[in-house]
């Protein structure tokens, strides 16, 4: 039928035009990167020690008191607290350190053993700590505690994996809070520094609260050299894709940055997404569900209109 | 005065105010449309409902929205899309429509092209519709103001500055447009005005005068045949209605309008529900800063053309060769000087134009959104080069041609 044939045509130049400056175009402005599945292979040398060794909790309890983690990281699980508030430890170090309860499980233990012995290395910030500059990283690495220094490596990580969750119990908040909450801010879902604003009786601790935020940015602004990115729309300004290889290695993209490699396992990486697509598109799931049911009578009118116009067009022609 | 009597039902009692009756003919029953057309002449009361649910989105979305340097984007981006029921099912309404719209106007445009529709009493139907065209591109671009996102900010910044006119210098001009030496307040506040009030009034009035504009010449038909009319629609009436040439407007024609309808809206909510990051540049999702100047700057898609015809060129040729485009549109009836009135494949040379400035456009459109550089700038050059040369060509091709 020539009506067909027509639209035909049309859609062909449509599809064509929207190829051009849609994916070609895309494709051709900004870099591919692929996921390398969160497999820190860059790592298997150095780690081969420790990975070798089967870990022992119990020793690893000690080690991570003894070894000097909690001189700056709490471990809540285990009533050990943080020895400053956020703000001093941001003053201290840059950021605030983690808590350490929930390690195990969020971060890939071989991207741990390295994180022990060479932090710069394992967070892949090495060009911001060479030796010439002078600086070191704020994370002192552990040299041992007179043993085996792989055994005790081994052993800290078996307890960090003891304490920690279950992996099916990591929820995405807490994934994110973990891993990416020291260094960056998500103002839609009410997230700063240190996890979520709580709610204020006074106006007084508000803005009390506010002034420590500010001064907390002060600290992490000199320590990274420039404000990180509030996150709450990077979930669409990029893409999920961006997100998960971005974080996997962020030198991949931005070469020379100072947002370190976290070293998170595949798992806490979508864990971490999902908290972004909770934050920036909060109503995709409303979004799919409506959007079929309005599909469907869209089609049911479609087939009414042309039933309507076959009748009314039996006279004509 | 007219002779009021006592209304014998609703119906009456308006008819003798509004002659609703009479109007209703004028507007629908006995207005007459040729029956050789086919769904193309649909596209127009597309364009029509389009606007209409433009309006109706945008009227929703006005209820949320703050013109304000530090919270609009925050109301567009937030407010709108997470906290307000259903805010985001009207921004995605609201943004593909805007898209979407122009694409059909493409095909309307073309669609006026290939069959010769500006032609022969119908040059205001299209000095009007390109009138549309201009206001719905200035509705657009001051819309894509409003979310004050990095993309709305540097397109602004960029397209105003057009206005310094290269070597002229006019800087004057481009501070009195922006009320500042760059976007700020008074800049989101004036396009926040145009795109809610001025623009769309605008367009309510040109679409009022293309309307009109079509009355007396009717639209024209596929196969460039003159109907009389008058006598065809008599034929009609008389019950002869298989014979006749014409239909009545409605329910004859207004059938086939919905049916095409119905079926574009099967495509058009697939869009808004998973398909809708064409119509929402991610790049416009990071909230504008005046230090950081993002990577790539480039319009929507709809204006990558005439933004590829300003790029490959030094800044005052660009802005000649700009000019230029913007503006040959409206000379078409003129330069065309065939006298026939039929569908491209029947007419010589022109066959070749219509197509190849179709090719042509796309081409243009696919350069001005990939980075300025080689093999694309070249590209470019070319295509905007031929461009121009067809326009100029279009007079000489037409001149000879034979009575199809
Ligand atoms: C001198 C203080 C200090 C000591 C001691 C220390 N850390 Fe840290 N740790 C830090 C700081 C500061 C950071 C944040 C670094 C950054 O984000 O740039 C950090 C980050 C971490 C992280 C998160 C890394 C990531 O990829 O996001 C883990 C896990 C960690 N430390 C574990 C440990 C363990 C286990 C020990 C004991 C062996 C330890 N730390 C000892 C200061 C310390
Ligand atoms: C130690 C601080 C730090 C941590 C921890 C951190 N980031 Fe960043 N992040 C930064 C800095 C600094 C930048 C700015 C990078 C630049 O512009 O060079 C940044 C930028 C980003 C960007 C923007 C990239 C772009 O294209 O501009 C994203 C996305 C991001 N981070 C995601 C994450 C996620 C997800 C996590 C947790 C898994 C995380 N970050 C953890 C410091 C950090
Ligand atoms: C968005 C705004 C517009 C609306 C709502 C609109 C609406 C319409 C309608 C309802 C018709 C009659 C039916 C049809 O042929 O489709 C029509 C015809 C026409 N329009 Fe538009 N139009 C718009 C924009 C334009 C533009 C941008 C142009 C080109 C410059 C244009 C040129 C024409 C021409 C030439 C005809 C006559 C077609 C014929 O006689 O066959 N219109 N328009």
């Amino acid at each position: 039928m020539k009506e067909l044939k027509i639209l035909a045509v049309v859609v062909f130049f449509a599809l064509v035009t929207y190829w051009l400056v849609e994916p070609y175009a895309h494709g051709i402005m900004h870099k591919k990167v692929d996921t390398k599945s969160f497999a820190y292979s860059d790592l298997d040398e150095t780690t081969k020690g420790v990975m070798s060794k089967t870990g022992d909790a119990s020793r690893g309890a000690d080690l991570i008191v003894n070894g000097g983690c909690t001189g700056c990281h709490s471990v809540n699980v285990a009533s050990i607290p943080a020895a400053m508030d956020a703000v001093s430890a941001a003053g201290a170090f840059g950021v605030n350190p983690p808590d350490l309860s929930n390690t195990g499980v969020i971060y890939d233990a071989k991207f741990l053993a390295e994180l022990i012995k060479n932090p710069a290395h394992a967070l892949n910030v090495e060009h911001k700590f060479a030796p010439e500059s002078g600086k070191m990283h704020p994370m002192v690495p552990f040299y041992g505690a007179g043993g085996d220094i792989d055994q005790e490596i081994a052993d800290m990580i078996a307890y960090l994996k003891s304490i920690s969750v279950k992996v099916e119990d990591v929820t995405p908040a807490m994934a994110y809070e973990d891993a990416c909450a020291r260094c960056h801010t998500v103002d839609f879902v009410n997230y700063t520094y240190t996890g979520k604003i709580p709610a204020f009786k006074s106006k007084k601790d508000e803005l009390a609260f506010e002034i420590n935020v500010l001064e907390y940015e002060d600290s992490l602004k000199a320590y990274m050299g420039k404000l990180p990115p509030d996150l709450s729309m990077y979930y669409l300004s990029r893409s999920p894709h961006y997100i998960r290889t971005f974080m996997e290695d962020p030198q991949s993209y931005l070469e020379g940055t100072s947002m370190p490699r976290v070293g998170v396992t595949a798992d806490s990486a979508e864990k971490i997404v999902e908290f972004m697509a909770d934050s920036a598109d909060s109503k995709r799931h409303q979004r799919d569900e409506i959007g079929t049911y309005v599909i469907y009578f869209s089609i049911i009118f479609a087939i009414l209109a042309i039933l309507w116009k076959k009748e009314v067009w039996r006279d004509l022609k | 005065m007219a002779q009021f009597t006592k209304a014998t039902s609703v119906k009456d009692w308006l008819n003798q105010r509004l002659a609703i009756e009479k109007v209703e003919k004028v507007m629908g029953s006995e207005y007459w449309i040729p029956k050789n057309i086919n769904f193309l002449w649909a596209m127009g009361m597309i364009l029509a409902f389009l606007f209409l649910l433009l309006t109706v989105s945008g009227i929703f979305l006005l209820m949320y929205y703050q013109p304000h340097v530090d919270t609009a984007f925050y109301s567009v981006n937030y407010t709108i899309m997470s906290e307000v029921d259903f805010g985001w099912l009207w921004r995605h309404i609201h943004a593909v429509a805007s898209s979407v719209t122009f694409l059909i106007i493409y095909i309307h445009m073309f669609t006026a092209i290939y069959y010769g529709s500006y032609k022969k009493g119908r040059e205001m139907i299209w000095i009007t519709g390109m009138l549309l065209f201009v206001t719905f591109s200035a509705g657009a671009f001051s819309g894509y103001m409003l979310p004050w996102g990095q993309m709305s900010y540097w397109a602004g910044m960029v397209i105003t500055n057009i206005f310094s006119l290269g070597d002229l210098q006019f800087n004057g001009l481009v501070e009195w447009i922006r009320g500042d030496y760059a976007p700020g307040q008074a800049f989101l506040n004036r396009f926040f005005m145009l795109h809610v009030f001025l623009l769309p009034l605008a367009i309510m009035g040109l679409i009022g005068l293309h309307f009109a504009a079509l009355r007396i010449p009717h639209v024209n038909n596929q196969d460039g045949e003159e109907i009389d009319f008058e006598a065809e629609s008599k034929k009609y009436l008389a019950g002869d209605k298989k014979g006749s040439k014409v239909m009545r407007f409605a329910n004859d024609f207004l059938s086939k309008d919905v049916m095409v309808l119905g079926i574009f809206l099967v495509f058009f909510f697939y869009l808004v529900f998973f398909h809708y990051t064409f119509a929402l540049d991610p790049v416009n999702l990071d909230p504008a800063d005046g230090l950081v100047t993002p990577k790539y700057i480039y319009p929507e898609w709809y204006f990558l053309w005439s933004y590829e015809i300003l790029r490959p060129f030094s800044v005052n040729i660009g802005l000649i060769a700009f000019g230029f485009s913007q503006v040959i549109f409206f000379l078409l009836p003129w330069l065309d000087r065939s006298p026939n009135t039929v569908a491209a494949s029947r007419r010589g040379l022109f066959k070749y134009w219509f197509w190849l400035m179709l090719i042509n456009m796309i081409v243009l459109t696919a350069m001005g959104k990939l980075p300025p550089k080689d093999p694309f700038s070249t590209i470019g050059l070319i295509s905007a080069v031929l461009f121009i040369v067809m326009w100029l060509a279009l007079p000489f091709i037409t001149k000879n041609e034979k009575k199809a």
